[in-house]
């Protein structure tokens, strides 16, 4: 089962293009890692998967579905979004911020049903946030908040996540921490993932393939291993690389050779 | 948001509104006694040992009740207003008086009155002037303070700021075409002041007021989660830009209905919710509902201040709210910019 096709895709911003002509597959159940240097499209293409931002052509279509024949909430009970940055203007706590990953799925007036209460709990015991639940969000570490903005999205009982740099302000534990969730959820709750990362040790060590975009399009695409060889990282982000594979645990390491 | 909690916090409140009514009829140049007023209202169905004056019946129905009510709905209008422009603006500055929405609703309504449209039988359609300027005052703020679809705390100000002093100008200009006795009424009536009214023109702002209250609480989800901004919000499948527009229309309707009857009373909208949030947290599905009942409260108890202060002579209930609202504006912008600015 594919849980995402995306055919010939381009799209606009006013201030020109970003996308130019964008194909490419995810398996449902994989771990799909989009890396890049900076403007190759990679966070566009996120907002279009989750039907944000609607494509000027091309397809994509979501579990078989055409996304574009879809409600943004029909999307919203499919792809949950981890954004790069979340803030809210107003005190609510962990719990209140989790709860709203609901909404897809809620009706009326939204007042809370057993099983709204039972997706926020299993959510929170998931992503470790239950002791913070009468926490405000600016209270919590880096990592907290991140794990906390996870739950909210896992709340909405997604089949397909989505993550845009979520590790990037992290320390070395908690990244190691936000992607061992990742692999755990991947695990557990047969989760798609797709995620977009600058950390590229990051992105080969967690997912199971990798697209490489530049400039709008697919560079390259295949298993981490076929992505990450110095002649193609050089070609897309123009420095010199040093890969090698670390002996114990057979996870690719890149470093730029300065 | 549990449905009993919801239920006990408006309960409390709405017994607050019935207490700070009977203070309101009763508290005046002349003391009505509670059992008075038990009786005037409930004498011809109840056997009541209390006897009352016919003075005092008049006083209470006929000038102390449309009053009392009149300040109790436009408080509700104005602090509904205000959770709503808050909530879209995620911006607990906002409210119509800062936005300058309340001055375009008094722009419409002078222009009602100068136009000799809203005079005689078209003193019903006064709210429907004050409706549409508040709307071009609303849509005009929001066009110049958006950047990329956001609202820094500081243009929202400033366009509000902007906005406002254009309206007020643009009354100067209308009221210099006024009679001597006409101009008098127009500056009692820009301070925001309450007076005697019709049972009409009750009707009429509670009529907008209901249209409000049931759009925007329509919204109330959607309103929850625009506090983490538009983007985050359409991913949870809401339509921010629909959400939006409800909003500013239904904000409008209220203060524009509001302003008709008692004009710009200042920061009613500012304080109230800011207030329900202190007390409630910032969950819309109660902010909404309290700050209807809050609002209602806050503004009979600034009437009763207003007309009994310095009695027999009276001060512009907007006299009140601003000496109140002023400092607590600075106390927010002081203590609260850091948090709200984007």
């Amino acid at each position: 089962m594919k849980a995402v096709e995306v055919h010939d895709l381009y799209f606009s911003y006013r201030n020109g293009r970003v996308l130019n002509g964008i194909s490419l597959t995810v398996e449902a159940g994989e771990v799909l890692g989009i890396i890049g240097p900076n403007s190759a499209g990679k966070t566009t293409l996120l907002r279009l998967l989750s039907r944000v931002l609607i494509g000027e052509a091309g397809t994509i279509s979501l579990y078989g579905r055409d996304l574009n024949a879809l409600t943004k909430r029909e999307v919203a009970r499919t792809v949950a979004v981890v954004p790069q940055e979340f803030q809210v203007a107003f005190p609510f706590t962990v719990e209140q911020v989790v709860a709203m990953g609901r909404y897809p799925h809620a009706r009326g007036i939204g007042l809370e049903t057993a099983e709204d209460r039972r997706a926020t709990e299993h959510a929170m015991d998931e992503t470790v946030t239950a002791h913070l639940a009468a926490k405000y969000l600016d209270q919590l570490s880096s990592g907290e908040k991140q794990r906390v903005v996870i739950a909210r999205a896992l709340a909405q009982q997604p089949q397909l996540l989505l993550l845009d740099e979520p590790t990037t302000h992290l320390d070395l534990s908690h990244q190691v921490e936000i992607l061992g969730l990742l692999k755990r959820l991947q695990a557990e709750r047969g989760l798609t993932i797709i995620l977009v990362s600058h950390d590229l040790n990051a992105a080969a060590a967690v997912s199971d393939r990798l697209v490489l975009l530049k400039e709008g399009t697919v560079l390259t695409a295949g298993l981490p291993e076929e992505v990450m060889q110095p002649e193609i990282i050089e070609k897309a982000y123009g420095c010199a690389v040093w890969i090698d594979t670390d002996p114990e645990t057979g996870k690719i390491r890149i470093l730029p050779r300065l | 948001m549990t449905p009993t909690r919801l239920l006990t916090v408006m309960g409390i409140l709405t017994a607050g509104l019935v207490g700070s009514i009977v203070l309101a009829l009763s508290v005046g140049t002349v003391q009505v006694g509670l059992g008075e007023i038990v009786g005037i209202f409930f004498g011809k169905l109840l056997p009541n040992p209390v006897s009352w004056t016919e003075t005092h019946e008049t006083i209470v129905l006929s000038l102390r009740l449309p009053r009392t009510l009149l300040a109790g709905i436009v408080g509700s209008a104005l602090a509904l207003a205000g959770a709503g422009f808050q909530a879209i603006s995620r911006n607990p500055l906002a409210d119509p008086y800062v936005l300058g929405v309340s001055s375009g609703a008094a722009f419409g309504v002078v222009l009602g009155v100068l136009t000799g449209l809203g005079a005689g039988a078209g003193i019903l359609f006064l709210p429907l002037f004050g409706f549409v300027g508040a709307l071009v005052a609303a849509v005009v703020v929001y066009g110049i303070a958006s950047i990329d679809g956001r609202l820094p705390v500081h243009t929202l100000l400033l366009a509000g700021v902007v906005v406002s002093l254009f309206f007020s100008s643009a009354i100067m200009l209308a009221s210099a075409l006024m009679q001597a006795e006409e101009l008098q009424g127009v500056v009692f009536y820009l301070m925001g002041n309450l007076r005697v009214v019709s049972y009409p023109t009750i009707g009429i702002v509670v009529g907008c007021l209901l249209i409000g209250t049931a759009l925007i609480y329509a919204q109330v989800l959607p309103l929850n989660l625009l506090s983490a901004g538009e983007e985050a919000a359409a991913q949870l499948g809401v339509e921010p830009e629909r959400v939006k527009r409800i909003i500013f229309v239904a904000c409008s309707l209220v203060t524009g209905a509001a302003v008709s009857a008692s004009g710009s009373i200042a920061f009613v909208g500012l304080m109230v919710p800011h207030a329900v949030r202190l007390c409630l947290g910032p969950d819309n599905r109660v902010v909404i509902p309290a700050s209807l009942l809050a609002g209602a409260i806050f503004l009979i108890l600034a009437d009763i201040v207003a007309r009994t202060v310095v009695a027999p002579t009276e001060i512009p209930v907007g006299a009140i709210t601003a000496f109140l609202g002023a400092p607590f504006f600075a106390y927010l912008l002081r203590s609260r910019y850091r948090s709200v600015s984007p």
